[in-house]
C-alpha cells in the first residue's frame, strides 16, 4: 500500500563533536506528500535534504517533531543512497534477495535484475561493477523490497550526462510499473524538472520548505529542451532567491 | 633462482631439507641427547601404534578445544560490546591491559591454588590467558563496522538476524580469523605449561616425565606429534576457511 506522508520536523540538531560545534540541520519544516506522488526535494547542498530522508527512513530517530504515514502504517521503504551501499561480499543477485519481504516471490529478483539491465552480471561481486552498474543494482534493490515509499538521495550524481539520463528514464519506467510514493533529493534543477510531479524548495540550513512548484506538464512533453530549460531556469532563480534571503547555517558552540 | 613447480612441491623440498640438516647435525654431534630425524620419527611411529601417545594427545587436544572455544565465544561478545559501547570501553579498558600483561604462568598457578589441581582449573587458566587478545582484536573489528551499511540495513528493516548474518558477520570475519589463528598458536603453548604444572596426563605432563628421564627421543617425538596436529588444523581448516570468506575480494 503506497502511503502519503505528513512531515512536521520542528528541529533536528547535530550535537557538537570534535572539530565543529552543534549544527541545526532542519528547523520548522512542514510538508505533506500525497500517496503515489513523485516529490522532488530541491535545494543547495548542506540544507538538510539528506537528513530529512534519514529521518523519514527511520535511520535517524533523534529529532523533535514527527513523521506520520497515512493510516499509521509502517511502509516498506526502498532507499537509494548517494553511494550505492551494496554489500561487497554478496553478489548482485544476493544483494537484491537480501531485502525481499518475508514470503515474497523470489522471482521478483530475476525480473528486476533483467529490468535494470544487470542479467549478465548478476553473479558478480560489486567490486567488479562500474559506477553506473552499481547504481543500477542499488536501484534494483530498492524495488526488490516492493516499496510503498521510495527514497532517493542524489542517486545519479557523479555519473556522466548520458548515463544519468538513461538511469532517470529507467527510474521512471520502474515507478510507472510499480506505483510508490517517491521522495527524490537533488540540487540539479534540470533533473528536478524532468522527474517531479511537484518540487519542494528548501532554504539553506537550517532547512525548511520555503515554496513548492508543481510541474503539470506530462513527462513525455518534458523532452522538449525549451520547456525544460525554461522551467529549470525558473527553479534556479527561485531557489537562489530563497538562499539569499536566509541566513547561513546557524552554528552554536 | 630456480623456480619451484608449485607451492606444494616447494613446501615438500623445504621440509626434506630441514630433515636432512637435522640428521646431519645429529650425525656430527653423535650424542644420545641429540637424536636424529630417523630415530625420532621411528619413535613417533612406535609410540603412536604401541605407546600412549594418542591418549595424551587426545587429552591435550580436548583441553585446547574447550579453552579455545570458551575464549573465542566470551572474547568475541566482550570485544564487540566494548567496541560499540563507549562507556563499557572506558570502564574495562584498563582491566584488559592488566590481563594482557598477566603472565599465563601466574594465572595457572593461582587457579590451581584456588580450584585445586583439576581440569577445570587447567582449562580456565588457558582460556583466561587467551581471552584478552580476542577481546582486543574483536573490539577493533567492532569499531571498524561500516555505519553506512548499518544505515542501509536499518532502512530496509532487515531485522537482527539478517543484519548479523549478512552485514555484521562478514565485516568481523577477518578479525575472527586473526583471533582464531593467533589464538591457536598461543593456546597450544600455554596448555603444555599448565599440564606440566598440575595434570597427570597430556603432552605437557609427558614432556616433564621425559625431561626427568633425559629421554630426548620421546620428548621430541611427542612435541612433533602435537605440532603436526596444530599445523594440520591451520592448513586444513583455517586457511581454506579464510579463502572461502574472502572470495569476494578483487
Amino acid at each position: 500500500m503506497t502511503t502519503g506522508i505528513t512531515l512536521e520536523i520542528n528541529e533536528k540538531r547535530y550535537p557538537a563533536e570534535a572539530g565543529h560545534g552543534a549544527v541545526t540541520a532542519i528547523k520548522g519544516l512542514r510538508a505533506r506528500i500525497a500517496p503515489n506522488e513523485f516529490c522532488v526535494l530541491f535545494g543547495p547542498s548542506g540544507c538538510g535534504k539528506s537528513t530529512l530522508l534519514n529521518i523519514v527512513s527511520g535511520i535517524d530517530a533523534v529529532f523533535m517533531g514527527n513523521v506520520r504515514f497515512d493510516g499509521n502504517c509502517a511502509p516498506h521503504i526502498g532507499y537509494v543512497f548517494q553511494a550505492p551501499r551494496l554489500l561487497p561480499w554478496r553478489t548482485v543477485r544476493q544483494n537484491l534477495e537480501l531485502v525481499l519481504r518475508r514470503g515474497a516471490d523470489p522471482a521478483i529478483v530475476e525480473t528486476l535484475v533483467g529490468e535494470v539491465g544487470l542479467a549478465e552480471v548478476a553473479e558478480f561481486y560489486p567490486s567488479r561493477l562500474s559506477g553506473g552498474m552499481a547504481r543500477r543494482a542499488a536501484l534494483g534493490r530498492a524495488f526488490a523490497i516492493q516499496p510503498d515509499l521510495l527514497l532517493l538521495d542524489e542517486p545519479f550524481v557523479s555519473l556522466d550526462i548520458a548515463a544519468a539520463d538513461r538511469l532517470r528514464a529507467l527510474l521512471l519506467r520502474l515507478v510507472a510499473a510499480r506505483p510508490a510514493t517517491v521522495l527524490f533529493v537533488t540540487h540539479d534543477p534540470a533533473e528536478a524538472v524532468a522527474l517531479a510531479d511537484r518540487i519542494l524548495l528548501f532554504s539553506s540550513a537550517p532547512g525548511r520548505v520555503v515554496a513548492e512548484m508543481p510541474i503539470a506538464i506530462p513527462r513525455e512533453q518534458r523532452r522538449e529542451q525549451d520547456t525544460v530549460a525554461k522551467l529549470s531556469a525558473e527553479l534556479s532563480r527561485r531557489g537562489a532567491s530563497y538562499i539569499s534571503e536566509c541566513p547561513g547555517p546557524t552554528i552554536g558552540f | 633462482m630456480a623456480r619451484f613447480p608449485s607451492a606444494v612441491a616447494g613446501r615438500a623440498i623445504s621440509l626434506l631439507l630441514l630433515l636432512a640438516v637435522w640428521e646431519a647435525t645429529a650425525w656430527l654431534v653423535d650424542s644420545r641427547l641429540f637424536p636424529g630425524a630417523r630415530a625420532v620419527l621411528g619413535t613417533l611411529f612406535d609410540e603412536t601404534v604401541h605407546g600412549e601417545l594418542l591418549h595424551h594427545l587426545g587429552a591435550t587436544l580436548s583441553r585446547v578445544a574447550i579453552a579455545f572455544a570458551a575464549a573465542m565465544v566470551a572474547g568475541t561478545a566482550i570485544g564487540i560490546a566494548m567496541g560499540l559501547v563507549r562507556s563499557l570501553d572506558t570502564l574495562f579498558d584498563s582491566w584488559i591491559v592488566l590481563f594482557l600483561n598477566l603472565p599465563a604462568l601466574v594465572i595457572a598457578v593461582l587457579l590451581y591454588v584456588w580450584l585445586g589441581l583439576t581440569d577445570a582449573a587447567a582449562i580456565t587458566a588457558v582460556a583466561l590467558s587467551k581471552l584478552p587478545a580476542v577481546v582486543v582484536t574483536l573490539r577493533e573489528g567492532a569499531r571498524a563496522l561500516d555505519r553506512d551499511l548499518a544505515g542501509m540495513a536499518r532502512s530496509f528493516r532487515l531485522g537482527a538476524w539478517r543484519t548479523l548474518r549478512h552485514v555484521i558477520f562478514p565485516q568481523l570475519s577477518p578479525y575472527l580469523l586473526v583471533a582464531a589463528r593467533s589464538g591457536l598458536a598461543l593456546i597450544w603453548k600455554i596448555v603444555l605449561v599448565v599440564e606440566l604444572l598440575g595434570r597427570p596426563d597430556g603432552i605437557g605432563y609427558e614432556i616433564q616425565v621425559f625431561f626427568q628421564l633425559f629421554d630426548i627421543k620421546r620428548l621430541i617425538a611427542y612435541a612433533l606429534a602435537f605440532v603436526a596436529v596444530v599445523l594440520a588444523i591451520e592448513w586444513c581448516v583455517l586457511l581454506p576457511l579464510e579463502r572461502h570468506l574472502s572470495r569476494w575480494r578483487g
